[in-house]
């Protein structure tokens, strides 16, 4: 774990907000030169704080009008079928990211989607149809907002 | 209207963001001119929205993740905003989500440890207004976290 100054919690915060901003601008951002701010970019991305780049597209206009979050229950445990069950939904397109959790469900799933007919059909196709899925609770996304969080 | 060119555009942008405009221009294999042209329409049809830096927040010691899914007390008109209001005030919550579904929201939340984690449960989740039934999912492992869409 890595210890962290004042200017760089500002310099990821503005990277976390804007990642295509030059170390030249964020530099005069904070007042550092444009290699001290680099180097400590470079430090971020080294100790894994930055672990990558996110482009924001806006679903909707790029035709998936719909988010669903699935709870996944499974109905059969056991080391194998989690291993089975995981390659599996980590196949679907659709499926966007898969979370082991532990309470109700066993699985959170993000599935996008054209509209509310192409969900059925992943839905029913494809994520009914995995190996060892049990119970399977829907939720429509209506909004998001990603926070800063405690930098 | 999006044509083939931006949609293999974005592709290229969304699996590596911190591409220069001359190799996704290559990629598509249009002019670097023609690259930037693009970008910029679908930037100002809000298509593209901006690029983020992802944060690994286990590098900078938060290792519990919780979503807290709660259903609201729909008595108040103005409990929704009121809620959302003040879960934003809480600098460990890092998404928030509105749902259609038997959840109304989720947050989800980081702390460094569980005993970190009780206590913001104890001192500014369950203060929260409006909260009619609250549940927990601990994050156990991230299977597939795709930060893209299927274009």
């Amino acid at each position: 774990m890595i210890d962290l100054d004042k200017t760089d919690r500002a310099l990821l915060r503005a990277l976390a907000a804007d990642a295509t901003q030059s170390a030249g601008a964020l530099g005069r951002l904070l007042g550092l030169s444009q290699p001290a701010t680099w180097r400590r970019i470079r430090r971020l991305q080294d100790n894994g704080v930055i672990k990558g780049r996110r482009v924001d597209l806006d679903p909707e206009k790029l035709g998936f009008g719909v988010t669903v979050f699935l709870g996944v229950k499974l109905a059969t445990r056991g080391r194998v079928s989690l291993e089975d069950f995981e390659r599996a939904v980590s196949a679907i397109p659709e499926v966007l990211s898969v979370q082991q959790v532990l309470g109700l469900y066993d699985y959170r799933l993000r599935v996008t989607a054209r509209d509310i007919a192409d969900f059925e059909r992943v839905l029913r196709r494809r994520v009914m149809t995995l190996p060892g899925v049990g119970d399977v609770e829907a939720n429509v996304l209506l909004s998001e907002e990603r926070r800063p969080g405690p930098i | 209207m999006l044509d083939d060119t931006d949609r293999r555009l974005l592709r290229y942008l969304q699996s590596d963001p911190a591409i220069p405009v001359s190799d996704l221009a290559q990629r598509c294999t249009i002019t670097p001119a023609t690259a930037a042209r693009r970008i910029d329409r679908l930037t100002g049809e809000g298509v593209l929205r901006g690029q983020h830096a992802i944060i690994d927040w286990s590098a900078l010691g938060f290792t519990v993740e919780v979503s807290l899914r709660f259903t609201l007390d729909k008595g108040d008109p103005r409990g929704f905003d009121e809620f959302l209001a003040e879960a934003r005030k809480i600098p460990q919550v890092v998404e928030i989500q509105t749902f259609l579904g038997r959840v109304d929201v989720r947050l989800s939340v980081i702390a460094r440890d569980m005993a970190h984690y009780r206590a913001l449960y104890r001192d500014r989740i369950l203060t929260l207004p409006h909260i009619s039934e609250l549940e927990a999912l601990v994050h156990i492992s991230t299977i597939k976290m795709a930060e893209t869409l299927p274009i």
